[in-house]
């Protein structure tokens, strides 16, 4: 297996993280779920920046963005399966 | 059995108190803001000494008053400090920091200015800082057990490479390190916003957990939501967190909680700055998410090594204590890689594994204990920042 293009902490998770540099649109990647190095492939939407996530599932706005098993906010914009997740669509429930 | 680590040593200083340093400073303190510029003349007149110059001590009062002697007093006492002179613009609060050092049993004379002007409390603290010289050079390391180190922790400039690796690194380390006997030290009071379920399970019992949650909660209810401005005017996380790719303060605050691995449990809170007192283990200290303050604290704490994750890159260092750097993030190695202490960025790409990782950290902290210059030491970063509560009188 080669290095992953994608690294998913949870199998509870709905967005994984980038950890290649100059990830294009249309890339069919690698992605590594690190619980158990699991792995599975999906096709990227958007060019997507190192550290940055990738929704690993069609999205509601209003939806749980789920990132170690656990409540990282919530989304405020649809998001497609495999498209860039960010400050754009996804806000704090704290502050 | 003895594990891996029980037979490993570095050689350090061993203390009047019996504690042990990794560095050997002569420390020229000041009490106040206006004693800075002596205390610098001073570091320059005598070398191999360093001034801690700062922004604070003047009409200061109540809890914010205390902190700042606790900081002061504990940057003296810390094991990495040979010795100290301290200058104030009065002897009263001179006195009593001089004082409280003293009580290490290491040497430490006070100086004023008042009546006696920069020029003359320069010459004659210039002559006892040379005299402290020549009894720090010839101190000789020792041989000590790992166990006699106290480490602390707090990431900077995080993203998610800093959960995925190099957080992940620190809590290997302290999963394997704390059973041994070393003193471990976590904060970052703010940043825990959003795993605080998980934190309060991660108390050694219910009744360190409910103290935890207590002091999480004042902090929350006190100063955020009573300062509360939309994404905290992206301070938390910053705007180095979000280019990161850091979305969100829960995302970064498991990220964060990482660094306490997987088994470790802290065993009592310490307020800022305060020195352990309830044995061996791990710690939680309430600071600020800053890197520069809350490293200043975990130092004046008597912490003498900092394990510092890092993801787009924070530069920072501290005066008196080490600071070793650990990134994953292969574009901080490639593009700042000066910075960098220990490259775990093979985690990312599934050649490095988590244990790995960490036993790679822990011999860079032997190394490091040993006297190699950190990056940050190399580089000239000197950190030292007061954490102030409240505005002064």
């Amino acid at each position: 297996m080669g290095a992953p293009h994608l690294l998913v902490h949870d199998h509870a998770d709905n967005v994984g993280v980038v950890v290649v540099e100059g990830l294009s649109a249309g890339t069919t990647m690698l992605c590594v779920v690190t619980h158990d190095n699991s792995s599975f492939e999906l096709v990227s939407k958007a060019d997507v920046p190192i550290g940055h996530k990738i929704a690993l599932k069609d999205i509601a706005s209003g939806d749980t963005a789920i990132k170690y098993g656990e409540d990282i906010g919530k989304f405020v914009a649809d998001v497609e399966k495999g498209a860039h997740v960010h400050t754009h669509n996804l806000k704090t429930k704290r502050w | 059995m003895a594990s891996n680590y029980s037979n490993m040593t570095f050689s350090g200083y061993r203390r009047e108190n019996g504690r042990v340093g990794v560095r050997n400073l002569v420390v020229i303190l000041p009490v106040d803001d206006i004693s800075n510029a002596a205390c610098e003349a001073v570091a320059n007149n005598i070398k191999g000494t360093l001034a801690l110059p700062h922004a604070y001590g003047r009409l200061q009062f109540g809890e914010d008053l205390d902190l700042h002697f606790r900081t002061m007093i504990g940057t003296g006492s810390n094991p990495n400090v040979a010795a100290v002179v301290v200058i104030g613009i009065e002897p009263g609060w001179t006195r009593k920091i001089v004082d409280g050092i003293a009580l290490t049993g290491k040497p430490v004379t006070g100086f004023s200015i008042e009546q006696n002007g920069d020029l003359k409390t320069i010459m004659e603290a210039s002559k006892v800082a040379k005299e402290y010289v020549h009894f720090a050079s010839e101190l000789q390391r020792e041989e000590c057990s790992i166990s006699e180190l106290w480490i602390s922790t707090k990431c900077g400039e995080s993203d998610t490479t800093t959960g995925l690796g190099s957080c992940p690194t620190v809590g290997n380390m302290y999963d394997k390190l704390l059973p041994e006997g070393i003193y471990g030290c976590f904060g970052e009071t703010s940043e825990i916003t959003g795993a605080e379920h998980i934190c309060k399970t991660r108390a050694i019992n219910e009744e360190v957990g409910d103290r935890w949650y207590a002091m999480w909660k004042a902090y929350q209810d006190d100063v955020i939501f009573a300062h509360q401005t939309d994404d905290l005017s992206d301070s938390q996380p910053t705007k180095g967190n979000i280019e990161g790719g850091l979305t969100t303060i829960e995302e970064k605050a498991l990220g964060n909680l990482e660094k306490i691995g997987r088994t470790s449990q802290y065993i009592d809170i310490l307020g800022p700055a305060e020195e352990p007192k309830s044995g061996k283990g791990l710690y939680f200290m309430d600071s600020s998410s800053a890197a520069a303050e809350c490293v200043t604290l975990m130092a004046a704490g008597g912490y003498v090594v900092h394990t510092f994750p890092t993801g787009q890159g924070n530069v920072i260092g501290n005066p008196i204590v080490p600071v070793i750097k650990i990134t994953a993030n292969p574009r901080t190695v490639r593009t700042m890689g000066e910075h960098v202490d220990v490259d775990v960025s093979g985690i990312l790409r599934r050649e490095m594994t988590i244990d790995e990782a960490g036993d790679a950290l822990i011999e860079m902290i032997i190394r490091t204990s040993n006297g190699r210059a950190t990056a940050a030491e190399a580089l000239g970063h000197r950190e030292f920042s007061m954490t102030k509560l409240y505005r002064s009188a």
